[in-house]
Formats: C-alpha cells, structure tokens, sequence
C-alpha cells in the first residue's frame, strides 16, 4: 500500500502539505467509517486506500462492517435496483427483513465515532443510535431517477443525519440536511492506475495475442447491456471501414450474472467473423486492465447510463483520447473537444474515432488535457482533502470558515 | 530598489480550500435560471463564476463562468452566452453587485428576446445550483519585506494565491487583493500594489498569474 509521501512526485508537494494542514484541526476526532463489506465492490475498494493514508496523516480513523445475512443483501440489492432506477417490486416484507437485521446491527454496534461515517443504504438505520456525536451518509450511487417508494424509506433515516454526500450534482435533490458534492476518485498508484514498464505492457499483448500492428481501440466494461458493448462494435465497424483497426472489449467474469452471460453471447456472436475484434474476460486483474489501457490509441465508454464512469479517469490520467457517452458523472471529467470526445450515439461515436485516428496530434493534445484534468480534480488526495474539509465542515455551518 | 523595506506588519500567507455544498436547486428555463439566481445564497454565485479557475488550473476553453456555458451550450442562446462572459467581474466589489449584474443581463436579454423563454434543457443538462464553502487556514509562510515575500510566492500553493488575489477581494469585500494591500499599506510602495492591482486575474490561469505578480516583484527588487 503506498505511503502518503509517494503521491508528492505526482501532485506536488503544496497538496501534501495542505493534507497535512487540515488533518491537525481534525486532531483528538475518531472517525468511525461503517459499511456493508470489508472486500468487493467500489465502496470497500475506495475505504481500502483512504483508511490507512488517513490514519498515516494522523487522523484517528476506524472502519467497520454490518452484520447481514443472505435475505438481507438480497434486499438491499433490491434498494440498489431500484434507486438506479430499475423496475424492481420491493414488498412489504422486504422492508420488515431490512429493518430486522437494522435493528439486531442497531443493538449490536457500538457507533464510538465522533463522526460516523455511513456508506450507502445497507447501515443506514443506524443513525438511530445517533447520541451527541456528528453523523453522515455517503451516497454512492446514482439518485437521479429512483424508484420513488424505496427513496421515501431511506428518506426517514437520511433526514436524521448531520449531512449527506452525493457524486455528482444530478443526484441531489431538496434536503432539510446539508449535502455536499464528492466526486470519487482514482489512485494513481494502485495496480489499475500505477506507470508500466513497456515489458509487462507487451507480455500482456501477447498472453492475449494481440499485435501492436493496427491502432487499438479498447472499451473496459462489464458485459452489460447498459455499456453497449454491441453499440461499440458497430462504430467500430464504421471506423474500419475507412482506418484498418482493432477492438479489445475486456471486461470482468459473467458467470454469476445470468443477463450478462446473454449479453457476452451476443457480444461474441456479432464479432464471431471478425479477428480484429478481441473479446476478454478478465478475472479482476488490475495490472492486465492497466496494460491494455496503456496499449491503446483510443479508449471508448460508449455507455447508456453510469454512476460516475471511473473507467474514463483511468484512461484520462494516462493520457489517452477518450470518445464517451454524455451521461452519469462522464461530462464532469471530460469536456467536449478539450480532454476528451463525447458523444450520444453509435454515429457520433465513429465519427470521433474517425476523428482521433486521423488526426493523432489532437488526439495527444485531448490526452494531455484529460491528464492535467484528472490530476487536478480525481485523484485520491483530493478525495482525501474533501472527506476532511467535509469532517471540519460538521462543526462550522458557515461558508467562510476561518481557522485562524 | 536599493534598501529593501522591512514591514512592520508581516505578510502572512493563508491558503483556502474549498467544498461543494449540493442545493438541490436546479433550473431547466432561463426564466428558472432567473429567479433562482435572485434568491440563491452568495455562495452559489460566488460557485458558478469562480469553480472554473480552480478545476481548469491549466488554460481552459470554457466561458469564465457556469452560467454562461449553459446558456450557451445547453440551451444555445450564443448570444446571451457571450453577454454572460464578457461581465467584468474585477468591476464588482461585491457579490451582490456581481448577481444584480449577472440577473440584469439574462432580464434584458429576455426582454429582447421573449422567444428564449421557450427553451428547455434535456433531462440531464440541467443547472444544478451549487455553493462554495471556503475554508481559509493559514500557513507557516510569514514575510516582512519583497525579497522574502516573491520567494514563498514562487513555491506557496495556487490555492494560498487563489485565495488572496480573488476571495479575499470579492468574498470578503476588501478594496483590493491582499497583494497589493500589504505591499501598499505596510511596505508604503502604492506604484507596485497599483501594478499588481492593474490585473484582470480572470483571463489568466492561475499559473500565469504566479508567474506575471513574480516577475513584477523581481524587477521592481532589481530597480
């Protein structure tokens, strides 16, 4: 795990220094995080990082997990669903089993935090252990159009806490509590993200048996109807038709997910003809995602609908020319014509990687951009300086705080 | 400048970060854009027409601020876009003189132009109002003459110039910035504050400013 000097190379030493400025007024706090899982997922991945770099500035940090068992995360994958937005029919007594093991973690839990930090609706009934300390909710996931029954629930616990957090502006919406904006970040040392040496680049290539003789274009997504995988292969199609090219779809396992197993079908059905396109699964191998991010002249996220699409700051803090889709928290990392290409169809995407190909110094310049971008606004030393302004704000309601 | 002059008061360098504060507010028609804009805190205004020199540290192609990049963009009313852009924030002392200005201009161009009253953003592409919490600490950098003063300006963070160069002025309602405060009162040198103060800081980035405000300093060290 990296230290948090080693992020100084990268961003400067002025960001370490004001990380270290604000985690001495967070002094004499603990900060008790409290989530569903220790492993897998997003939220568990992001606690993994953020935890030992804020204990390593000095700022007392815990982490602790619910108890639940089956019935209850297959409720709460329910909640998921349906504050995405899916059609999803929660019954009555799939609230009854959530607030049943609530109550057993309300009973069982010791919330010792000064602030306790609670990550997305499986713990979020534990605010009713809420005593004189200071309470926030995380909300991970995209708000913007959910199922309005399961957000009237959640409704009763969100307004009980101190504040909430959201990702991006279009998850938010009116609260008697404050609410802040925090986009998620990127670790530029983590496997998915770190510098490769072109060695372990071409091993991968080759493992894959992938050669460096056409341009690359590559999409890293699950297999998923709502990455559209089959939009992809067809602006491919049309790109090919003019510029000789290769495409890697390169995503995790579907095995446990009936509908993607489906959509790979699909996927390897209308690429069965042709040999440029490379269909991989992989196993959640961060150094072979990073390599063939690394490899690649274009990257592409066609997607319908995404919560934040860190895919896209993963390409971007390599420098690469990115085509994307308008949607989700995509926009907030690139902007159109200057770090990146974004697009809202099968045509608009083929004729930016027309574009791209074509013209390969802007290309490079929209990857530079998208870096300097990224390195700005999504790494994680800036989600570790928002998470402490947002501990400091909890005691200081106005806008202009001064600490001196 | 033969003898350097030592301040009585010394210069001390803070540094401000700031958060997003989400209001749940959001407008889909220009006439939305409008109220909301009269009735928002200062904070949300002081948001939309500062976030972009922070977040586009490096030069940016986007209009200097929020509200006229959806104007422009998002409903496709250039003209009212350009309007927005070209306001000479260094002209307003105040906040408020800033949003009476910003509102003034969309109701003059609704006016004009009651057409535009139609225009809806797509779902998705709505204004989503948002405020700027500040947070000002100070840092260990504390200079009583120019020598030392360009010297921790050359390596302090662009956030501590930030600060000083445009919050202290607008946010906190001082006559100018800092800079040129200090160096007028303290160092008794009003050419150079009034060099310094000359600056429109909203067409530069912030990099670009450093470097402008250094080289002013050293050669008026050399002289």
């Amino acid at each position: 795990m990296a230290k948090i000097e080693e992020y100084t190379p990268l961003v400067g030493q002025s960001v370490i220094d004001d990380l270290r400025l604000l985690s001495e007024r967070l002094k004499g706090k603990v900060i008790q995080h409290i989530n569903s899982t220790p492993v897998g997922g997003g939220v568990a991945e992001i606690l993994n990082r953020m935890v030992p770099l804020l204990r390593e500035l000095g700022v007392d940090t815990k982490w602790d997990v619910i108890k639940g068992g089956e019935q209850f995360f297959a409720v709460t994958k329910k909640f998921h669903n349906a504050l995405h937005g899916r059609a999803e029919e929660i019954t009555q007594r799939d609230f009854e089993i959530f607030m049943e093991t609530s109550q057993q973690n309300v009973e069982g839990m010791d919330t010792y935090g000064d602030i306790v930090f609670i990550h997305d609706p499986q713990p979020i009934a534990l605010v009713k252990k809420k005593a004189a300390n200071k309470w926030l909710w995380r909300c991970h996931i995209d708000v913007s159009n959910p199922n309005e029954k399961t957000w009237g629930f959640l409704m009763d616990f969100i307004v009980q806490y101190d504040s909430a957090v959201f990702s991006a502006p279009a998850f938010s919406r009116k609260l008697p509590i404050r609410q802040f904006l925090i986009s998620p970040s990127i670790d530029p040392l983590s496997d998915k993200n770190k510098e490769l040496p072109q060695e372990t680049i071409a091993a991968v290539l080759k493992k894959y048996d992938i050669k460096k003789d056409k341009p690359i274009i590559t999409q890293i997504s699950r297999f998923d109807r709502l990455k559209d995988p089959l939009g992809v292969i067809e602006a491919y199609v049309r790109v090919k038709k003019y510029t000789d090219c290769q495409l890697i779809l390169a995503g995790g396992s579907a095995e446990d997910d009936p509908e993607g197993a489906r959509v790979l079908e699909e996927v390897r059905e209308k690429a069965k003809n042709d040999p440029d396109i490379h269909i991989l699964l992989l196993s959640q191998n961060d150094i072979e995602i990073n390599a063939l991010q690394r490899a690649s002249d274009i990257i592409i996220q066609k997607s319908i609908r995404e919560g934040f699409g860190l895919t896209v700051a993963e390409a971007l803090w390599k420098a690469k020319p990115v085509v994307a889709s308008n949607v989700g928290g995509i926009p907030l990392q690139i902007k159109h014509k200057y770090s990146g290409l974004l697009c809202h169809s099968v045509g608009g995407a083929s004729f930016a990687m027309k574009q791209l190909l074509s013209s390969p110094e802007y290309a490079k310049k929209l990857g530079e951009n998208g870096r300097e971008h990224i390195k700005n606004n999504f790494l994680i030393t800036r989600h570790l300086r928002d998470y402490m302004l947002l501990f400091l704000s909890l005691y200081h309601p106005e806008d202009v705080v001064r600490l001196y | 400048m033969k003898n350097i002059v030592k301040a009585q008061e010394p210069f001390k360098f803070c540094t401000r970060l700031h958060l997003s504060e989400l209001t749940g507010l959001r407008a889909t028609t220009l006439g939305q854009l409008l109220d909301l804009i009269k009735e928002v805190p200062g904070s949300c205004i002081y948001h939309h027409t500062h976030r972009f020199l922070q977040q586009h540290q490096y030069l940016s192609p986007e209009p200097p601020n929020d509200f006229a990049y959806w104007v422009a963009d998002i409903l496709g009313e250039d003209e009212l876009g350009e309007r927005l852009v070209s306001i000479d924030t260094m002209q307003y002392s105040t906040i408020r003189d800033l949003r009476e200005k910003i509102a003034s201009t969309i109701e003059d161009y609704l006016n004009d132009n009651p057409l535009a009253k139609m225009r809806f953003a797509r779902s998705g592409e709505e204004f989503h109002f948002i405020k700027s919490v500040s947070f000002i600490l100070p840092t260990a950098h504390v200079v009583y003459d120019l020598k030392e003063f360009v010297e921790v300006l050359k390596r302090i963070t662009i956030d501590s110039i930030y600060f000083h160069i445009f919050e202290a002025r607008l946010r906190l309602e001082k006559p100018t910035n800092d800079f040129s405060l200090w160096i007028e009162h303290s160092l008794g040198d009003k050419e150079l504050a009034y060099e310094i103060s000359r600056f429109d800081p909203y067409t530069s980035t912030l990099e670009d400013l450093r470097k402008k405000i250094v080289q002013i300093i050293t050669r008026r060290i050399a002289q």
